[in-house]
Formats: C-alpha cells, structure tokens, sequence
C-alpha cells in the first residue's frame, strides 16, 4: 500500500515550454493547456476595434493554438491613440493585418490569421464560421449579422461573446452551449475536505480505537501527537454512549461536544495547550456535518440528461448517473480520499491518509463497476477511461451544470423578451449592487445606432442623444415591467428613469469612444472567461458581466 | 520589421489631437458623474501631459501599467524596477522576447512603449526603490505599484507618508494592484488622509510557516520534505555554496534530496515542479489578471489626474477581485487605523502576557499579521531593550532577551520598534494581559 518500494521517477528538468508557462500551468495543468492549443478563435472586430485585441494579447500570451481577426477597417491616425498593437507604419493599411501581426510577435508558438473582409461578405459565404471552435463579437454590429452567428454558435454548441466598450463601461454576454456540465471547477481546497466523520467505516474506526486506546494515560508527547480525526472520532463515540447513538446535530449540542474535547486538552505544559486539541476543537463546527450534496449536485442528478442517458450522450452523464446511483444507494458521494495536514507523526498520518485513499478507491471502483455495465446496457462503443472516472469521483461533490441561453439581440421594432427572467430583473431594477440598468442601457445603445458606427449615440449631439437614448431605455424598462406584470412604487421608478439617464448620459458622452483602460479591463475578463471556456475548468460566467469603471463595480446577471 | 522613427505622420497631424480623438471625447466633454468644477478640454489635456508619474514594478503588473498609461495620454512616465527578464515571464510580461532574457525589465520595457507609442517619454531606473531618496519621489504626481513584495510596498508607502506636509503637492496619492492567480486587487491610497499599506497590512498575512520540529522529525506533506532539503540539507552539505533558486542544478539537487527524504516517510507527491514552487515560493500568475488589475490602478489614475470621474480614494478605496468562479468584485472602504504605526497618531495598543520574555516578544513580531517584522530592535520611553545592529550594541542588549516584560516596561508604557527594513519606527503600547 505504501509507496515505499516503488522506483523513483526518472529525474529530468521541465521541458522549455514547461518553463515558459510554468506560472499557468499551475492552474490549469497540462490539460487546460492542451486543450488551449487546440483551440482556433475568431475575433469578428468591430467599431474602435480595442477591446477584442487586448482579449487577444491574454489569450496569445498564454498560448492558445490560433486566432483569425476578421476586421476590414483600415489604420487611422486615432486608433493610434488608443490600440496598443498599431504603429507609425501600420496608417493606412488593413487594421487586421496590422494587429494581426503585432499580436503574433507575443508568442512564436500561436498561429495568427486575418480576414481583411466586411462580416457581410464574410459571413454570407456557406461555411464559412465552421473553422472555429469560439467567437467574440465587439459592438457595433449589425444585429440580422449577430443574429445569423448566434445561431450558428446555438447550432454548432460553440461558445460566443458579444462584447461592448464605451467610455467608462463595459459589458460582455456570453453564450454557452444548452448543455455545459463542469467537473474541474477548483473548488477552494478547504472546502473539499469531507473526512466522513459522521460516517465512519470499520476500518477507520480500528484505526481510531488503536490510537486513543489509553489516552488519558498517554505520555505527554504521545498525547499531543494523537491525530485531531483520531480525537474527534473518539470523544463521538464516546458522545453516542450517552446520547442514544446520536452524535451532535445542533448547534448547542455542538458546542457541548466542542467542550468536552476542550476539556480532554492538557494545559499544564510549557505551551499552555495541545496543537493537535486545538485542531480538534477548530474542526467541531464544520467537519460536523451530514454530507449533503449542493444544489449544484442536485441540479445535475435531476438534469434529464442524468436521468435519460444514452447511446451517444457524452461521458460526463454516464458517469453523473452512476454517481447518482452511488448516492441513491449509500446517501454519500464518493469519498474525495484528501486528508488535509494535521499535528501527527508521520507514519500515523501516512497510515491515515492511506485509510482514506483506499475507501476513495473503494468508492471509485463501485461508481466505475455501475459506469461498465451502464456502458453494456447502452452498448456503447468506447469505454470510458478509468481516470475519466476518478477525477469525476475526486470532485463529485463541486461540479457544476451551466445552461447556455441566447442573450438579446437587440433589433428595431422587435421586442426584448425576457422569459423566465423578468420577474428577478424587475427586483434587479431597484438593487443598487446590480447593474441591470446598465444592461439596459447597452440595449438601448444597440437600438440606437443598429449596428453603424457612424451612427453611434454621442458622435455630434452627445446631450441631443442622450436624451433619445434615456427614452429607448425607459421604453425597455416599461416593457420588461409588463412582461414581468409587476409595477414599481412611482419613487421608485423615477429613481429608476433617473439613474438609467445618467447611464444614457454618460454612454453619449463616449460618443462610441473606447477608453484604453476600460477595454484592457474588459479584455482581462473576456480573456478569462475564454480560457475557461476552453479548458472547461473553473466556473464561467452565467452569463453577463457589467463592469462599471465610473465607480469600480461589477455585477454579473443571468439574462 | 520597418519603423518611422521621426514623429511624422503621413498626414501631417503628428501634433494636432487627432490621435487622441477618442480620450478626447471624455476629456473635452462633462459627464453626470463629472466633478462639475473640471475644466474640460485643454486645461485638463495640459495637466494630463504635464504630469509625472512613476511606476514601480515592471513585471507583470507594471508591463500592462505602462502601456495603459502611455495610451491614457500621459507623457512623462518614470519606471523602476530591479530584476531582469527570466523565460517564465514570458507568458504575461508581453513587452519582452525571448531574445530580451537576462536583460533589465525597466530597460526594455521603456524602450518598447516609448517606440509603440509616439510622443511619450519613459524614464527607466534599473535598481532598488529605496535606492532612491525623498527628493526623488518628491517630483511625482502619483506612484502607481505593480510589486509583488509586500516589503517593497510597505516602505513606499512609509516614504510617500513622510512626504507629506503642509503644502498641498507634498500629498502623491499612491495607486497599489496586486495579483495571485484569478485572484487581485486595486486600491487607491491617499497618504495621511486614506487607509495606507500599513493600516491594511492583516489582509497580506503571510502563510503560516511549519514548525521545525515538523520538518526535522515528522514530516508528513511533500513539502515538508521540500522544505527539510531547502532549509536543513542545504545547510548542513553545501553550506558553503550559496543557494541559487534560478539555478537547476541546486533545484534538482533538493528535488533529489527531498524526494529521498519523502520515500524515507513513504510520502508521496514530490515533483520538480513543487520543489520549485515551493522554494521559489511561486506565485501562479496569469496574464487576464494582470490585465484586469493593472487597467482598474491605471483608470483610476487617469480619473484623479483628470477629474472625468469619480475615483476610488473618496469613500470607497478597495477593490477586490475574485475570477475563478464567475467574475466577483467587491468595492469598498478600508478604513484608516488610527493607532497605523506609519500614518495614525496613536501607538498601537499591544497585548503581552507579564511572565513573557523579551525574546518571545521580538519572535512574535515577525507573526504578527499586523506587524510582520524579521529583524526588529526595540526601545522603551527610557532604554534600550533590545538592539540587533550593530553587533557591539546586540551583545550589550542581549540578556535582556530572557528577562520578563513585567522587569523591562511598565503597563500602558510605549514602546519603538524598528527594523532594517522600513525606515520608520513602529509606536506600541503595551498592555499586560494578566
Ligand atoms: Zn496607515
């Protein structure tokens, strides 16, 4: 069991791509980034022409495996001002070329194109989005041309970004497939820890009752290095004497536990305490608990994918539906097998550690053995691969289902519908941390100008504008009241009208304008959640982001 | 790779502010948020262009804060930064190339900015900040830090505070961003009037260091074992080498030993790739978030120096950014400490037990999220309780070390520590506790 005898790995330094993205590949392992490599976006770069650059520049950095910009403005003196990757020599020649060019010399290993045609043209060839596995998309568009490739991305299950930079504010939609399950979400290590001290199994407790055998008769130094698990596990068994085999469940009874361990620790040494009892009394509250799945867990069991497998479904469900099968039968989930550092010797806490590794394998060999005969059943082609089905069992208890859905494409004389989500953003409308009126304001932005950045709000008459903006918002915010059947307090809504003017005011004022910084920020973010998108690791947003640079606040809304 | 050298485009307009026409929307017209005594257009256009300022760190923060402060519109932009470039910064740093390892980044990174963007001026400093003296930071309008030194950034902060006096440019505000993964935060600090480094310096409480004895005796993480090689092994076999972190030959000769050492235990886990880190003690770092901190510091900059908006500093000072799970940011207001050792007035109140020693008090100032200093001396209102330069002054000090507090200070009796580190003294107050 122990791997005492086994040889040590070959010695050999990192590789020089290992070197070179050491700092990421701490975060997302080699996975993620094979799974960056083989990627191919397509920028379709529009207006200023800013902000999907710098989402590149995060993107070619870390060393996605290519990118094409389809952009056929050409290089004027003012995108000079404001684009990072133009020069002198770039006036007067195809801006995609030009950025293109500038981008690839980040890094030698990423392959860059560029389309120095009009969307129009480009996308009115058959096929002619296929080649890509993500889209970005920067305002101004026009929406029919949004339209035709938010289909295409619905069609083809490709993630899609529509992003706006104007001024201080920024936003971005992203648009995922119907169907985004995760199982690499990182969760925060703490909170992965599950010791299953209210279900202990035979073994473990041998274990425990070997070790605090003699306790209060112990040496000084072997009563401080007994295990806090250890501890724990023995003062349980000895509350359940007394309390009908119950553990402690409630808050009180908790806290009563926690003394009787306070009471166990010695304090008449140097030190004035136990480290070990110390850990113990720490872990009381939260190592106390009935493991419940999340309601992220629930929501992938109840997921009719999860209930209905298939032939063909993707591996995620077999394994999600064994998982399921395992809960159902044992009302636990897989035992994640880490065991967070403690105050012990080092063969206790290796012996420990190995209890817990081998229940984990346990636990992976029965989801797996329900995984094999699922695949009999369904009589599926391929087997699924036995690490596929650790790592899902490791993290059972942290992954996460997302459902794509279709942001709003904004069109003359078509209504914005909201469904299922008019009643929350009708609360959103007066929460003062959300930024729905901002949304709002992009919607109405969009209406305005229907995709011609020569027709912009703010290009001439910024307070003319405004005041034509304010009231395509106001219009917005009147039809989502009634889509939702609900109305606002008339102070309400005038602070409603009020604060979406000052947005409307402020958005004129920009006059289609990016500011470098907002749009390196939204860069940052886009980027992020690009490479999440890809690596499916992390938690991506669902999914609209708001960034608000007048006062540094973001929010993010499902729409 | 052909390049205009002189400043004169096709068109003749070089100088006229077509380039600018999109900062100029926001510097030439008002906005609902605007501070209504601005004087938009060419008087705000005047100070942005005559502003010095200065930016610390020209990493991966600092790269980004150069080119976005370059294409804000200011022009005489300062720059230090004492490391060279390493291949591992390749993934962010993105004015460097491969072909730059080895050399200084605030060299090549003034270099590259200066020639991508026409019209503006960057001063490099290859060297330590606290190379420099008062009268060097005294020409700045606002220090911008990309560091990921949390001593660096506590003795600009400390030197920013000194400055200030009662003539109203002698206030730099300093804007600060930090990074660490998907995680980050930007946060304006007005010196005497907002919460300093020092005021918030729990949030950046170091990680607990393993006791020894766990190192020496029972180890039980891979780490462990790491650490055992990095501080014990090393020492006792090759002390007399010094230990180079950039060196793999040394890496791979703790990764051996550690690795042996963990097989010892039956510890698994050890890998070149965490022998590295650990001893590095490395950092994940990603060029998004670097992206996203840097533009929130260089925003802010932008808005104090022109008054287009609203900056962070009045009421709300602190944003902080969490991106691994969804995206999150939280703004809020750090308050100013009145008892901060570097910008309040009151001497820390310090709770010590009677019966400690001095030597238990000066180890604990290294732990002490609120104080994190390595090698402090202390003074008390009447002598000098323990001194540690120069040695002369230790040796005299030293048997002080045992002695009880209750022997050496009185309740309630204030207390300067200093270290090396910071050119400051730091005021407690002490308070017995039984
Ligand atoms: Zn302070």
């Amino acid at each position: 069991m122990a791997s005492g005898t086994t040889t040590p790995p070959v010695l050999h330094g990192p590789t020089a791509k290992e070197k070179k993205y050491d700092r990421q590949l701490r975060l997302w392992a080699a996975s993620g980034q094979a799974a960056l490599e083989e990627a191919h976006l397509l920028l379709v770069n529009l207006g200023s022409g800013v902000v999907g650059v710098e989402t590149l520049k995060n993107l070619v950095l870390p060393g996605i495996g290519q990118y094409t910009i389809l952009d056929s403005a050409t290089v004027k003196e003012e995108d000079l001002g404001v684009n990072f990757f133009l020069d002198e020599s770039s006036l007067g020649n195809s801006r995609g070329q030009a950025t293109c060019k500038f981008l690839q010399e980040l890094n030698p290993d990423v392959k860059g194109h560029f389309i120095a045609e009009s969307v129009e043209g480009f996308i009115s060839k058959p096929q002619s989005l296929k080649a890509y596995s993500l889209i970005l998309v920067s305002a101004p568009i026009d929406p029919s041309i949004l339209s035709q490739i938010q289909q295409h991305a619905t069609e083809t299950f490709v993630p899609l970004f529509y992003i706006h930079s104007l001024g201080f504010y920024a936003h971005f939609s992203l648009q995922l497939p119907h169907t985004w399950p995760i199982v690499d979400t990182h969760p925060d290590p703490v909170s992965t820890t599950d010791l299953r001290l209210l279900k202990p199994w035979p073994e473990l407790l041998a274990f425990v009752k070997g070790k605090s055998a003699g306790l209060d008769d112990m040496n000084a130094h072997d009563h401080g290095h007994v295990p806090y698990l250890v501890l724990l596990l023995y003062y349980l068994e000895e509350w359940k004497k007394e309390h009908e085999g119950k553990v402690p469940s409630v808050y009180k009874e908790k806290n009563e536990f926690r003394d009787i361990v306070r009471k166990g620790m010695r304090s008449d040494n140097a030190e004035g305490g136990e480290e070990n009892f110390e850990e113990a009394i720490a872990a009381v509250l939260k190592s106390l608990n009935e493991p419940t799945p999340t309601s992220a867990v629930k929501e992938v069991f109840n997921a009719e994918e999860c209930k209905n497998i298939t032939k063909d479904c993707p591996n995620f469900w077999i394994i999600a539906s064994a998982i399921s099968t395992f809960h159902a039968n044992t009302s636990l989930l897989p035992l994640p097998g880490s065991l967070p550092d403690m105050k012990a010797q080092s063969s206790d806490y290796i012996t420990l550690q190995n209890l817990y590794k081998s229940k984990a394998r346990a636990d992976i060999a029965s989801v797996l053995s329900t995984v094999r005969s699922l695949e009999k059943e369904l009589n599926r082609q391929t087997s699924i691969e036995e690490s596929e089905v650790e790592a899902f069992c490791k993290n059972a208890g942290h992954i996460k289902l997302i459902r794509g859905r279709p942001f709003h494409v904004a069109k003359t004389g078509e209504k914005i519908t909201w469904g299922d989500r008019a009643k929350t953003m009708v609360n959103a409308l007066t929460d003062e941390g959300s930024l729905v009126l901002l949304y709002i304001g992009f919607l109405a932005w969009d209406l305005f100008c229907g995709g011609d950045a020569e027709k912009v709000p703010g290009t001439h008459d910024a307070d003319g504008d405004a005041t034509t903006l304010t009231q395509t918002a106001r219009g917005i915010i009147a039809k989502l009241l009634t889509e939702a059947d609900k109305e606002l307090e008339e102070e309400e809504l005038e602070t409603v009208h009020e604060k979406v003017g000052q947005i409307c005011q402020e958005l004129a004022r920009a006059g289609g304008a990016e500011l470098h910084n907002i749009s390196a920020l939204t860069g940052g973010l886009v980027a992020q959640e690009v490479i999440k998108a890809i690596t499916k690791q992390y938690i991506p947003v669902d999914n609209t982001c708001l960034f608000d640079g007048v006062r540094s606040v973001s929010s993010v809304l499902k729409i | 790779m052909e390049r205009v050298e002189v400043a004169a485009a096709p068109n003749g307009v070089a100088n006229s502010r077509q380039r600018w026409k999109y900062l100029d929307k926001m510097l030439t017209r008002s906005g609902p948020f605007s501070d209504p005594d601005t004087n938009f257009g060419d008087p705000v256009i005047q100070i942005l262009e005559s502003r010095k300022i200065l930016v610390i760190g020209a990493g991966g923060l600092g790269c980004e804060i150069l080119k976005n402060l370059a294409l804000s519109g200011f022009k005489d932009i300062h720059v230090i930064d004492m490391d060279t470039i390493d291949v591992s910064n390749l993934n962010r740093q993105f004015l460097f190339r491969q072909a730059d390892v080895g050399r200084p980044k605030a060299e090549v990174a003034a270099e590259f900015v200066e020639n991508r963007v026409k019209g503006v001026k960057i001063t490099p400093y290859c060297g330590k900040i606290q190379d420099k003296d008062d009268d060097y930071y005294r020409q700045f309008h606002i220090v911008v830090c990309g560091l990921d030194s949390i001593e660096a950034r506590r003795w600009i902060n400390a030197t920013l505070v000194g400055l200030v006096d009662d003539n109203a440019d002698s206030l730099k505000p300093l804007i600060d961003g930090g990074t660490e993964g998907f995680k980050g935060q930007a946060k304006v600090i007005l010196p005497t009037l907002t919460s300093c480094i020092e005021c918030q310096l729990d949030m950046h409480a170091p990680r607990p260091a393993v006791p020894l004895c766990t190192l020496a005796t029972i180890p039980r993480q891979p780490q462990h074992c790491i650490e055992w090689a990095h501080i014990m092994a090393w020492e006792e076999e090759r002390k007399d080498d010094i230990l180079d972190t950039d060196d793999p030959e040394h890496i791979t000769w703790l990764y051996q030993k550690a690795l042996k050492r963990a097989q010892e235990f039956n510890i698994s886990g050890v890998t070149y790739s965490m022998t590295q880190g650990v001893v590095k003690n490395i950092i994940p770092a990603i060029a998004s978030t670097n992206a996203i901190v840097a533009a929130s510091c260089c925003n802010e900059a932008f808005k104090i120096v022109t008054s287009t908006n609203p900056f962070l500093g009045d009421g709300n000072n602190y944003m902080m950014y969490t991106g691994d799970d969804s995206v999150y940011t939280y703004t809020w207001e750090h308050l100013k400490l009145d008892d901060c050792p570097v910008c309040g007035n009151l001497a820390k109140e310090l709770e010590v037990g009677r019966d400690a020693t001095l030597e238990e008090l000066v180890a604990g100032f290294a732990d002490r999220p609120d104080s994190q200093l390595k090698k402090p001396s202390i003074r008390s209102e009447a002598k000098s309780l323990y001194i540690q330069f120069p040695p002369g002054l230790e040796e005299a000090t030293r048997p002080n070390l045992s002695k009880k507090l209750s022997e050496l200070v009185e309740d309630g009796e204030e207390i300067a520590v200093t270290d090396p580190a910071f050119q400051i003294a730091f005021k407690y107050k002490i308070k017995f506790t039984s």
